[in-house]
């Protein structure tokens, strides 16, 4: 049945590009509507709700104390995982990760690492031995498509509202702060669908139903470009990647006057 | 400590690199077409020290059958690290950078293979790690196509591909190990059908400035061709020697 329904729908997008318009009349280079919510858990070191359009996110961040990687002994980490909660979608099941969501974890976790915008050092507390790890959590709470963008942009206004729990004898104090994270970079995440040769930024459900490549970029308010992901079977030419980088880094621009 | 001190060494005056590679000098590499006798086609790869094996099995039946897709067949593909194959013991058992990198490799190959000549069946591709320095995605994506190949599975091209780097500054191809591990290196996986030029594989991590895009893709597409070649002549090369034998 729902299958019949999916190719109704993708028949409807490529008629409606074919027209030069969206189904749901967007501009080509055009976000959803764009709603943030910060600090939507007390328990958490920092939080944040994203819904962009119906794709509805939830991104928390915890410390943990850990002891330092041996070839990196003055610094602490962070981790990124990602959860497609059942509620969320007739497609989600509950069972070890899939792909999918082990693909999102580490797309959103390359686009905030390989800014920079932390500096793992300050989260070292002694060399060799204990710092801080940051674990951003995504929990994905209604899936209508996009689902990169909405979770890098709720994990990086998360990270934006984070504190770092004081430490007392080796331990985290609960509930007490010794102050605010620092960000020196928010990067964004810019996702394109294409579909029978258009390409549209930020693809709704049935866009991506009806996608055959994906590609994401990553961009920083310094204008610089810091993790990629072409994903699905199809392709992309070598001008299509540069019209998406020179989208992306505008529309980065935009969402991150949001935070 | 002692990486920072070399930070600006890696390139030096003469454009030659820690190897002494030139900047769009690829690793030496090695490609033999149809190495295991039960596969229904095979590769193996050298890669500079990268050692990959890559078997496909296929067009096969579908299981679980669900998973079937009757318009055309799915593309299974399996990147696997041996355990020993880096410094420090790898578990065995995938990690989930193993399960993303299978994820866009099988990806990357889909636009190459004629899938829709074999709806409701299964291609399963398995690449093993042996030996690695960086690199090893690209390496094992470039003998799973040479296997795919021959296994006679119809194709409209193969997918051919390379790393590009920066490392202090200046672009390059290839990058090794000690490369990869400069504070400010970027690493960039690329594949593409070298005859249409699409791009079919592309990853990056670090900071790259948006200018340096189109310098980086000619540079990958110049190295993604030279692979093309050497996987070319791998698959003639299996049936030069199958002529050479009927002479005696």
């Amino acid at each position: 049945m729902s299958v019949v329904i999916w190719d109704l729908d993708t028949d409807k997008v490529i008629n409606r590009l074919k027209e030069g318009k969206r189904i749901d009349e967007r501009a080509f280079d055009e976000y959803r509507e764009i709603k943030l919510q910060k600090q939507i858990s007390e328990n958490a070191d920092g939080s944040a709700r994203v819904q962009l359009g119906e794709t509805d996110i939830i991104a928390g961040v915890k410390f943990e104390l850990g002891k330092p990687y041996p070839d990196t002994p003055e610094e602490g980490t962070m981790s990124v995982n990602s959860e497609l909660l059942p509620l969320a979608s007739p497609t989600f099941e509950f069972g070890p990760p899939s792909v999918e969501s082990v693909e999102l974890a580490r797309v959103v976790d390359r686009g905030i690492r390989e800014s920079k915008c932390m500096d793992f050092k300050s989260f070292c507390i002694r060399e060799k031995e204990l710092a801080y790890t940051a674990n951003i959590d995504i929990y994905v709470v209604n899936y209508a498509g996009n689902l990169f963008d909405a979770s890098a942009f709720a994990a990086i206004d998360a990270l934006a509202e984070t504190k770092l729990p004081k430490v007392e004898e080796d331990k985290l104090v609960a509930g007490e702060y010794s102050g605010k994270l620092k960000l020196s970079r928010k990067p964004i995440l810019g996702t394109f669908a294409k579909i029978s040769n258009n390409i549209v930024l930020d693809p709704n459900l049935a866009e991506e139903k009806a996608m055959n490549a994906r590609f994401s970029v990553s961009t920083t308010e310094d204008e610089m470009l810091c993790a990629f992901q072409k994903g699905m079977g199809g392709s992309f030419t070598s001008a299509e990647l540069s019209s998406m980088l020179d989208i992306a880094l505008k529309k980065g621009k935009e969402l991150r006057k949001l935070l | 400590m002692s990486k920072k001190k070399e930070v600006l060494e890696y390139v030096d005056k003469e454009g030659k690199r820690t190897d002494g590679r030139k900047a769009d000098e690829l690793r030496a590499i090695k490609i033999e077409a149809g190495v295991l006798p039960r596969a229904d086609g095979s590769a193996y790869l050298e890669w500079g020290q990268n050692k990959v094996l890559a078997a496909v099995y296929g067009p096969r039946e579908v299981i679980p059958k669900h998973h079937a897709n009757p318009y055309k067949a799915i593309v299974r593909y399996a990147y696997r690290m041996a355990s020993f194959s880096v410094p420090e013991r790898k578990n065995p058992r995938p990690g989930r950078r193993e399960l993303e990198i299978s994820k866009v490799s099988g990806e990357a190959l889909e636009k190459a293979i004629f899938l829709e000549r074999f709806p409701n069946t299964a291609i399963d591709v398995f690449v093993e790690v042996l030996d690695s320095n960086a690199g090893t995605r690209i390496a094992a994506l470039t003998a799973a196509s040479v296997a795919l190949a021959d296994a006679g599975i119809p194709m409209r091209d193969m997918v051919s591909g390379v790393a590009i780097g920066k490392i202090s500054g200046n672009l390059v191809l290839d990058l090794n190990k000690h490369e990869e591990d400069a504070p400010d290196a970027v690493d960039m996986p690329l594949a593409v059908l070298p005859n249409s030029e699409e791009i079919v594989l592309l990853q990056m991590d670090g900071l790259l400035k948006r200018s340096d895009w189109e310098n980086a893709f000619e540079l990958g597409m110049t190295g993604c061709k030279k692979v093309y070649e050497l996987q070319k002549a791998a698959l003639k090369k299996k049936y030069e020697i199958a002529n050479g034998d009927e002479q005696k």
